[in-house]
């Protein structure tokens, strides 16, 4: 089967930055892409080449067997894209606004109606755009991006700047998109966010793509230490470094860690001293995988 | 296509009458000019002289019809019995002189307060009398006569010349900042680089907006109009005003291409206002919208040919108020459209879907 879209090779240099450095990846039909990487890594710059909105300066992208750049007719009626910087027209409440983007692409208003109650924007259609909270204008955006049915669907950091519980919403939201068959891709710096999400992720810094995989694989291929913890004073310090000495030992006062390869005996020790008060254990994470392929810690600057 | 077209013109009129101040920029503010120019300067041409003739005056009474509706252009009369109460009428105000016949003499009553008034008071008698005498002494074709007649197509009445001229200026500004601010708002909050993404032509977002421009100039023009046609303001169309139409069409397509071009340079709406502003302000003055242009030295007059409001503006009052026929304005349109086609090319090539 052919992939939905290949990239090849691709650079982009704005000056002296080099905002995509060598990126090649696929994504199958119906898949679910995350792009993950701090601000600054190059991801807008990646998905807007892919989308056609920036030409490369080297490499090739094919999307859905055709070349996105320059504007290419065919395919902007199967796409939808949302923009990191939502594209609003100004003073339209929101049920004007979906209906005139919708219109663009040949979508009956009462359909594009329909796509607001699909984002849950139903009560909210006649206040004006403007004055949508920020989940709210980025769910009207997304409703925008997916009204005319597209087969593949480009989201560039959908969550950024939400609450919790409005980015828990819109996960639900994203998710029945891509069960209904769509090809999703995503860009994001939330690592739970590309880890619950995602079929596949690719973890991108400073324009290069690090590591290509399922969360699972990447955090397994890992050879990172599990974290064990427990109420500081459960047991003394001195006394956990001595019981531990292959494992790495810190205490902040509120609890202390045991950062061990080998867990199953860290526990069992620890039950046998009757020290398993305030216990919490931590697996590796992609932010792990990180930190482990960049040597920086992850940091969301948002 | 269609289907696209009415939705991008549905989103842009919406957005300008949700936008109190591009409205009141484009709509209301000329518009104050125009109650303010044509309710000020209402009386100022044709002053006719009232004058209150007290018992019989054999110098006025003889007078033939003829003459006597003549007469009537510069001079209003009214008759009574009443010396006291003509006397006083004058002393208030409300006549400017007051005439009585004492035997031979012919006694002018008149108030000092107003000099220019009763200076053409008594010019006009002086005038009246040595007729008078000259008819007296069997004369009745005297060898000079002076015809009195208001030059109505040199210096037009006041809210004649300002209702073309305010409504060109307001047409040039509502069409100028249309296309700017549209495309550097566009640009800024990212609709064009999202419109780049949807299967819409640039023909069809252009289209859209000359549509929606076209549209507000004539909405514009049928406000000034309406305003300027009140009895109080006392407008008179002449009969081809109708081929106003098609200038006010052209003119919004120069002044659209203007202000498209005026947004390719600019990156945000401030500067779009502003570059819009001083172009256009200038151009208003130098046009002849505001107040003619008749005393202005040469190279003025020069240069303001070179500008689009003056094409617009001239064939304005060349259809609307000065009775010219409907081809007399030819030129204006093919000017306007020319100035449209150049600026827009030159605009075209230097559009920018978004700003990096
Ligand atoms: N239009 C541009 N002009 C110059 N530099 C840019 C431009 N767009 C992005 N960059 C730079 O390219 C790099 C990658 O940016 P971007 O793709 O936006 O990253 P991300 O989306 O991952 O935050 C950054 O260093 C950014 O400053
Ligand atoms: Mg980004």
């Amino acid at each position: 089967m052919p992939s939905t879209i290949v990239v090849k090779d691709v650079r982009k240099l704005y000056g002296e930055t080099r905002a995509v450095d060598g990126v090649s990846f696929e994504v199958s039909e119906g898949e679910f892409l995350g792009i993950l990487g701090p601000n600054g890594a190059g991801k807008t710059t990646t998905l807007e080449i892919i989308e056609g909105l920036r030409q490369a300066d080297e490499g090739e992208v094919r999307v859905l067997g055709e070349s996105p750049w320059p504007r290419n007719p065919n395919l902007l009626p199967r796409i939808g894209v949302q923009l990191q910087a939502s594209s609003f027209f100004e003073r339209l409440t929101a049920r004007e606004q979906i209906r005139t983007w919708a219109s663009l692409y040949g979508i009956a208003p009462k359909k594009a109606d329909e796509m607001l109650d699909v984002v849950g924007l139903g009560d909210k259609a006649n206040t004006p755009t403007e004055k949508l909270s920020g989940g709210q204008a980025q769910r009207l955006s997304i409703a925008c991006a997916l009204a005319h049915g597209p087969d593949l669907v480009f989201l560039d950091e959908p969550t950024s700047g939400l609450d919790p519980q409005a980015r828990r919403n819109l996960w639900d939201l994203l998710r029945d998109i891509n069960a209904e068959g769509r090809t999703v891709v995503l860009t994001t710096h939330y690592m739970d966010e590309a880890e619950i999400l995602c079929d596949r992720v690719a973890i991108m810094d400073l324009g290069k793509i690090l590591e290509l995989g399922t969360p699972a694989a990447l955090v397994r291929g890992l050879d990172a230490p599990t974290h064990v913890s427990v109420e500081s004073g459960a047991i003394p310090e001195a006394e956990a470094r001595r019981l531990f000495s292959d494992a790495d030992v810190s205490d902040d006062g509120v609890s202390l860690t045991i950062a061990t390869r080998a867990p199953a005996a860290v526990l069992s020790t620890l039950a046998e001293r009757n020290a398993l008060r305030g216990l919490s254990v931590r697996g590796a994470t992609l932010e792990d995988v990180f930190l482990n392929l960049t040597g920086r810690e992850y940091r969301d600057e948002q | 296509m269609s289907n696209s077209l009415n939705s991008l013109s549905r989103a842009m009129a919406l957005g300008f009458v949700r936008d109190k101040t591009a409205l009141f920029f484009t709509i209301l503010f000329p518009l104050m000019f125009l109650v303010l120019f044509g309710g000020i300067f209402k009386d100022q041409t044709a002053p006719r002289s009232e004058v209150v003739q007290i018992g019989q005056v054999s110098l006025l009474d003889r007078i033939p019809p003829a003459e006597r509706s003549q007469l009537d252009q510069v001079l209003q009369l009214e008759k009574t019995d009443d010396r006291a109460a003509a006397l006083e009428k004058v002393r208030k105000g409300d006549a400017d002189a007051a005439v009585e016949e004492v035997g031979q003499t012919i006694v002018l009553h008149y108030a000092a307060a107003d000099q220019v008034k009763s200076g053409t008071v008594r010019g006009l008698f002086d005038s009246l009398v040595q007729y008078g005498n000259l008819a007296a002494a069997g004369v009745t074709k005297p060898a000079y006569s002076l015809e009195t007649q208001q030059v109505e197509d040199e210096s037009l009445k006041t809210i004649q010349y300002v209702t073309p001229g305010l409504l060109g200026w307001a047409i040039a500004t509502g069409a100028m900042f249309g296309a700017a601010l549209t495309l550097v708002t566009w640009r800024q909050k990212k609709v064009l680089r999202r419109l780049r993404l949807a299967p819409v032509s640039t023909a069809t977002i252009a289209g859209a907006r000359v549509g929606v421009s076209i549209a507000i100039a004539l909405v514009q023009m049928a406000i000034f109009i309406g305003v300027a046609l009140i009895p109080y303001f006392g407008l008179r169309l002449s009969a081809y005003w109708w081929m106003a139409i098609p200038l006010v069409g052209a003119g919004t397509l120069a002044f659209l291409a203007i202000g498209l071009l005026a947004g390719s340079f600019a990156k945000t709406a401030e500067a779009a206002s502003a570059i819009a502003n001083l172009i256009v302000l200038p151009m208003a003055f130098l046009s002849g919208a505001f107040f003619p242009l008749q005393g202005a030295p040469g190279w003025l007059q020069t240069i303001s040919k070179a500008l689009p409001l003056r094409h617009l503006v001239d064939g304005m009052q060349a259809v609307m108020v000065r009775g010219e026929g409907p081809a007399s304005v030819l030129p204006q349109i093919g000017i306007l459209l020319a100035f449209a086609v150049v600026v827009s090319v030159i605009a075209v090539s230097l559009f920018r879907w978004d700003d990096a």
